[in-house]
């Protein structure tokens, strides 16, 4: 019989793998000492652990005060080594969520995010019933309905007592300006970014223009503008609310950006699909909506989303117009002498950036997670 | 490159009538230039209703842009093209009245990625034609069982092998119901395998008598299903002729070298 030749006999039984492939000593050797350089990694990693985790303990819960049953305020919290000061934010969340709001209107906020919550579901659930009952309610009667119940006034015969938007602050201000941000920027960023693609010089000229401009000046410098110099130019009289300057000021240094990001996007879509569309007898604007948007803003969903949590957190900036947004209401109840402590206006930070973080981080989860729904398995 | 047509469905010519009287596509004293580089000369070409027409030559002689012409992809810039009773010029409403009646295959399929097969079938006649969604997905099913994929019908063009999502890109122009089809080098990007299965729909196509131009190198098809042959070189129609004589006596020069050098 020749070496050559072999016919299997029986077939080889399933066995499980052995033991030092698996489970956490096998998943330890291969993720935190598979080299000499990992291991030190490993090693730097746990002294800084050792090194960073005991003391927030002691400032965040050991040393927190979390009470206040006699209601010393800042007192409670004024001793030797005291860590964060919750009772502040405790005392003072109605001021963080709702600004200057009268209290026994707080009702119409509260409604409001009620409303746009139930409308936001269904818009960002994929696949939920009533997507376009919601899209129409949230996006033409929506905003009516919001700024009734923020501004007051009469509305269907139904009268609020008036709320100047100088009394509107804190988090619902900033949830307010940067969904608005959000809302305005996108559109409008789309259009310039095809603007700025098209054939016709005005049109291309003005779009490169607008873009260039906006995004050539800082958000602080624009927010001065409205809030400063644009009054100079209006005629006696006419003077918009300074929080909608603002508002504007934002939308559209943010469509600017949008406009970049969009551009990009449709930079890489291949012009077989352009051709293909018209080859179908589909119109420029069809192939665009049809085709090529929904592809070239899927691309760069990532990009859009950077835009609107950079937005989201660009929103404090109004504070330096006298906007009384999140971070200006935690800095202006931190220099209240009744709360005046070693640690309150820390804990109050603290408060602000974590909720920033929490918003900002559920965008980025929403975002990675849209990413993935309309990933379809292709890549030409 | 061989003259035989591998195809399991051989083509039946008696099924392919050639309308004597009636013009599909006339294009008279063509001219286009890409700035300076003059790429299509002087293009003389009267297409029948009813007719398969194969444009062969080497790369870079102006095939492709001849056939993109007729449906206004390439825009020429002297002379006239006349399809379907309507003459192309700037106007983007006649524009789009040739496109409704044109259908055309791509090299790279160019299916729309973020749509389903059958959103990819009806997307065109329901926004361009207005047909209600129901019909336009039954006429789509029609055709996606005609090209012998119905059961793709709700993956994404993604998931599809090259063949597959060829023969979704002609249903997708036949849903169109187009008087004439343009195919620019529809197999070039398939494996041998996937090349039979998609030629095997062209046959049939050309045996339901749809007035097809198509630039290939498949000689096969060619000679078995075009009733005539096109030549091009450096932006010329160089030599045209019945496939017959055109594969076994070529008159050009450059026709025989051509010849000469894919067929073996």
């Amino acid at each position: 019989m020749s070496d050559l030749s072999y016919v299997r006999k029986e077939m080889q039984p399933e066995l499980p793998p052995p033991t030092r492939t698996t489970g956490p000593i096998a998943w330890m050797r291969e993720n935190l000492f598979s080299s000499p350089s990992n291991t030190i990694g490993t090693i730097l990693a746990l002294v800084f652990v050792a090194w960073i985790v005991p003391p927030l303990y002691s400032f965040l819960i050991g040393n927190a005060v979390f009470s206040d049953p006699e209601g010393l305020r800042g007192e409670a919290c004024r001793f030797e080594g005291v860590g964060a000061c919750w009772i502040f934010i405790q005392g003072r969340i109605n001021f963080f969520i709702y600004g200057f709001f009268p209290f026994d209107e707080i009702w119409r906020i509260n409604l409001m995010f009620a409303i746009g919550v139930v409308l936001l579901i269904p818009l960002l659930t994929p696949k939920a019933p009533f997507v376009r009952t919601a899209a129409v309610l949230f996006f033409l009667v929506y905003p009516f309905v919001a700024y009734w119940l923020m501004a007051g006034g009469t509305f269907l015969g139904v009268a609020l007592r008036p709320v100047p938007t100088g009394q509107w602050g804190g988090l619902t201000l900033t949830l307010i300006i940067s969904l608005i941000g959000i809302i305005v920027s996108m559109p409008l960023g789309i259009l310039l970014a095809l603007g700025r693609q098209s054939k016709l010089p005005i049109v291309k000229t003005f779009c490169v223009g607008f873009i260039e401009l906006w995004r050539a000046v800082p958000l602080i410098t624009v927010l001065f503008m409205a809030s400063v110099m644009f009054p100079l130019f209006m005629p006696q009289g006419v003077n918009p609310d300074t929080l909608l300057r603002a508002i504007i000021g934002i939308c559209l240094f943010q469509s600017a950006y949008m406009a970049e990001v969009v551009r990009g996007g449709l930079q890489a879509m291949p012009r077989g699909q352009f051709e293909a569309a018209y080859a179908l007898g589909l119109s420029k604007v069809k192939t665009m909506g049809l085709v090529i948007l929904p592809q070239a803003l899927k691309h760069v969903i990532p990009g859009i989303v950077n835009n609107f949590i950079a937005l989201f957190k660009d929103t404090s900036l109004v504070s330096i117009i006298g906007i009384f947004e999140l971070l200006n209401t935690v800095r202006s109840a931190g220099s209240d002498a009744n709360w005046s402590s070693p640690t309150h206006a820390v804990t109050g930070y603290i408060f602000a950036g974590f909720l920033f973080w929490a918003f900002c981080f559920a965008m980025s989860r929403y975002s990675i997670f849209m990413e993935n729904r309309l990933h379809t398995g292709h890549k030409r | 490159m061989s003259l035989e047509l591998d195809v399991d469905h051989q083509p039946d010519r008696t099924k392919m009538s050639v309308s004597k009287t009636d013009v599909a596509v006339e294009i008279v004293g063509m001219n286009k230039w890409y700035g300076d580089f003059h790429v299509l000369r002087d293009i003389n070409l009267k297409v029948m209703r009813g007719e398969r027409i194969v444009i062969a030559g080497p790369s870079g002689s102006g095939k492709s842009t001849l056939i993109r012409c007729i449906n206004r992809l390439e825009e020429h810039q002297d002379g006239q093209i006349v399809v379907d009773g309507i003459e192309l010029t700037s106007d983007l409403k006649r524009i789009d009245e040739v496109r409704r009646e044109v259908g055309m295959v791509f090299q790279h399929f160019n299916l729309f990625p973020h749509l389903t097969i059958l959103q990819n079938l009806t997307l065109a006649p329901i926004w361009v034609r207005g047909t209600p969604k129901a019909e336009a997905e039954e006429i789509a099913m029609k055709y996606l069982e005609r090209v012998k994929i119905p059961e793709q019908a709700n993956k994404f063009p993604g998931q599809l092998s090259g063949g597959q999502q060829q023969r979704v890109a002609i249903a997708r122009s036949l849903c169109m119901n187009p008087k004439i089809m343009l195919f620019d080098e529809p197999t070039s990007a398939l494996d041998p395998e996937m090349i039979k299965e998609v030629l095997e729909v062209m046959v049939q196509l050309a045996e339901d008598g749809m007035t097809m131009l198509c630039v290939t190198h498949e000689m096969g098809f060619a000679r078995q299903v075009a009733n005539r042959v096109i030549f091009m070189d450096q932006g010329q129609i160089i030599e045209q002729n019945e496939p017959e004589a055109f594969f076994d006596n070529p008159q050009h020069e450059r026709t025989k070298l051509f010849l000469s050098q894919i067929l073996h």
